[in-house]
C-alpha cells in the first residue's frame, strides 16, 4: 500500500470512529496516531485489512485518550472497550468532513490545515514543513481549528465554496517539504468531485489539472522563473491537459458558469496552442471579460491587461492597465512589459527595477532584475 | 571554584555559536563597488545570483547553515496606542537611515570562522564581475543558559 492509499482511508477511518460516537476533536488525534504508528509499523509487516487495523488502533488510541481524561476528570469511561462494529463509512461522511475542515468560522490558513490532516491524511509534521512554521506551531493551530469547529456546531450545513476556496489555496501553495500541496490538492478536489456533483468542482479540477500540466515548464532547475512565452512546451504534461481539456468542456457545456470554469477556460486555450504565438488571445480577453462578471478584482484586471495586450496591441494593454489599481503587487511588471512591446524601453527598464524592489518573493525579485539589467543592455548597445 | 572550572571546560566543548550576518539596503558605509544592479549587464546578474544560490548550499554542506531570509523594503513603525484604541502606524520613510535587506543565519564554530564567511559573503561579484566588497553586519546571537550537570 502506498502512501496515496494509506492516506484515503484517513476520512473513512475518521467518519467510522465519529460515527461510533467520538467526539470529533479527540477521534481526529486518535487517527492522526494510529496514522503515525501505521507509517511506523508497515515498513515491515502490512497488514491484510489496512482499514480494519487503523480502525481498531484508532478505536483504543481514541479509549486511551478519553479514559486518561476522563480520570483528570474522575469519571467513568463511557465506551466499549472492544472496537464496536458498524456500517461501512458513506460518501456523505467523507463530504460532511471536508466541510467541516473547511467551517466558514476558520481562519483560512487555520481550514486548510485541518483540511490536509483530518480529509488529506497528512501528519502534522509534513504540513508544517510544507508550510515552514515549527511543528509545534502547526500542531497547535489545527488544535485550535478543531475547537472553533467544535464550539460552532459541528451539524451547520456545509458551503461547497469554502471547500473549493481551501482546496485552491492548497493547490497554489505549490511544492517544499516532501509534500506536493498542488498534486494532494488535485486528489482531494477529484474525490469531492465524485462527491459532490456542481459545475464549479469540475471547473476547479480542470483548471488545476491545466495549471499543473504546465508546472515542470515554469521554472529552471535552479527555481528561476521562466515566462510563458519562453516555455519549453514539450515538456507540458499532454496526458494531464487532455483530461482537464475534456473536464473544461463538458462543464462548459452545462452552461452554468462559474469564476472556476473560466479560468479553466482560460487556462485550456492557453494549453491548446502548441506555440506561445499561436494563443488565441482575443478568446481568451474574451473569457476575462466572463470572468470580471464574477469576480471583479484588481488582478483579473490585471491579467485581461495582458491578455488585451498581446490580443489588439501594447498601447490597448496599457489602456486597460490604467483602470487596474496602482497599488497591487506585480502592477509594475505588467506596465514595464507593455511599454517594453510598445517600445519604450527606459520607461521600461525603470519599471522593471521597480518591480524587483516590489516583488512579493525571491524568484519574481531575481526575475524582474534581470529583465531590467537585460533592457538596459540593449540600450547601451543602441 | 570547582564548578567553575568544569563550566569552562564544557563552554570550550561547545563552542559552537550562531552569528547573524545582516546585509543593508540602506544604512551601511558604501560599497567598494557601488552600482545598482539593474546597471549590470545581464551575464553580471547571473552570476550574482548564482554565487549566492552556492554560497548558501556549500554553508548547508559544511552544516553551518541555519536560515537566509530577503525583506522587503517597505515597512511601516507601529505601537501601541492605549487599550481600546487600535494601534498607530507610521511610514512608510523613504529616508530611513537603516533599512535591512535581509539576513542569513549561521551556525560555526568560532567568532574568526563568523568573520571570514562574512567576508566571503561580502565578495559577492557585482558590476564588472568585480567583487561588491560591501559592508555586512555580523551579530552574534546571545546563547540559551549552557545545561550543567552539577
Amino acid at each position: 500500500m502506498n502512501d496515496v492509499e494509506l492516506r484515503q482511508l484517513v476520512p473513512q477511518v475518521l467518519s467510522v470512529l465519529v460515527r461510533r460516537g467520538a467526539d470529533f476533536a479527540t477521534a481526529e488525534d486518535a487517527v492522526q496516531e494510529a496514522l503515525i504508528r501505521a507509517l511506523a509499523a508497515w515498513e515491515t509487516d502490512e497488514p491484510c485489512d489496512p482499514k480494519g487495523w487503523l480502525i481498531t488502533v484508532g478505536w483504543r488510541v481514541f479509549l486511551d485518550m478519553t479514559r486518561s481524561d476522563a480520570t483528570r476528570r474522575d469519571r467513568e469511561v463511557r465506551f466499549d472497550t472492544e472496537p464496536p462494529s458498524g456500517g461501512a463509512p458513506s460518501a456523505d461522511d467523507t463530504l460532511r468532513l471536508y466541510f467541516l475542515c473547511a467551517h466558514p468560522d476558520l481562519t483560512s490558513s487555520s481550514a486548510v490545515a485541518l483540511t490536509l490532516r483530518a480529509v488529506g491524511g497528512l501528519t502534522t509534521r509534513q504540513i508544517a514543513r510544507a508550510y515552514l512554521v515549527p511543528e509545534s506551531t502547526m500542531a497547535q493551530r489545527i488544535s485550535r481549528a478543531k475547537r472553533t469547529v467544535s464550539r460552532a456546531g459541528v451539524d451547520r450545513p456545509g458551503d461547497v465554496r469554502t471547500v473549493m476556496r481551501v482546496l485552491y489555496l492548497v493547490f497554489n501553495e505549490g511544492y517544499s517539504g516532501d509534500v506536493d500541496l498542488a498534486a494532494e490538492a488535485i486528489r482531494l478536489t477529484r474525490q469531492l468531485a465524485v462527491l459532490v456533483d456542481h459545475a464549479e468542482i469540475e471547473g476547479l479540477l480542470a483548471l488545476m489539472l491545466l495549471h499543473h500540466a504546465r508546472r515542470p515548464s515554469r521554472t529552471r532547475p535552479d527555481g528561476a522563473i521562466v515566462p510563458l512565452a519562453a516555455q519549453d512546451r514539450s515538456q507540458w504534461d499532454t496526458r494531464l491537459i487532455a483530461e482537464g481539456v475534456t473536464i473544461a468542456q463538458a462543464v462548459l457545456a452545462r452552461d452554468q458558469l462559474g469564476e472556476y470554469q473560466a479560468q479553466a477556460a482560460i487556462a485550456a486555450l492557453h494549453a491548446d496552442a502548441s506555440r506561445f504565438e499561436e494563443t488565441d488571445w482575443v478568446q481568451i480577453v474574451e473569457w476575462y471579460d466572463e470572468l470580471l462578471r464574477f469576480t471583479d478584482t484588481p488582478i483579473v484586471r490585471l491579467n485581461r491587461a495582458v491578455a488585451v495586450g498581446e490580443a489588439v496591441g501594447a498601447w490597448a494593454g496599457l489602456a486597460a492597465l490604467a483602470d487596474v489599481d496602482e497599488h497591487i503587487p506585480r502592477r509594475d511588471a505588467v506596465a514595464a512589459y507593455l511599454h517594453e512591446k510598445n517600445g519604450d524601453l527606459e520607461l521600461a527598464a525603470r519599471l522593471y527595477a521597480d518591480a524587483a524592489r516590489n516583488a512579493p518573493n525571491l524568484a519574481e525579485r531575481d526575475h524582474q532584475i534581470r529583465a531590467a539589467a537585460r533592457l538596459n543592455d540593449v540600450r547601451r548597445r543602441l | 571554584m570547582k564548578a567553575a572550572t568544569e563550566a569552562a571546560v564544557t563552554h570550550k566543548e561547545n563552542t559552537m555559536a550562531k552569528y547573524l550576518l545582516l546585509k543593508h539596503y540602506q544604512g551601511a558605509p558604501a560599497s567598494v563597488n557601488n552600482v545598482p544592479m539593474d546597471q549590470w549587464t545581464p551575464e553580471e546578474v547571473e552570476a550574482h545570483i548564482q554565487f549566492m544560490n552556492d554560497f548558501a548550499s556549500r554553508l548547508e554542506g559544511t552544516g553551518e547553515f541555519v536560515d537566509g531570509q530577503a525583506l522587503a523594503p517597505d515597512g511601516v513603525w507601529v505601537r501601541s496606542d492605549g487599550e481600546g484604541r487600535p494601534p498607530v502606524t507610521d511610514g512608510p520613510f523613504a529616508e530611513t537611515k537603516d533599512l535591512i535587506a535581509g539576513w542569513m543565519v549561521i551556525d560555526v564554530d568560532s567568532y574568526e570562522r563568523a568573520i571570514e564567511l562574512a567576508g566571503e559573503l561580502s565578495a559577492a561579484p557585482g558590476a564588472g564581475g568585480s567583487p561588491i566588497h560591501e559592508w555586512l553586519e555580523v551579530r552574534p546571537f546571545l546563547a540559551a543558559p549552557p545545561n550543567f550537570t552539577h
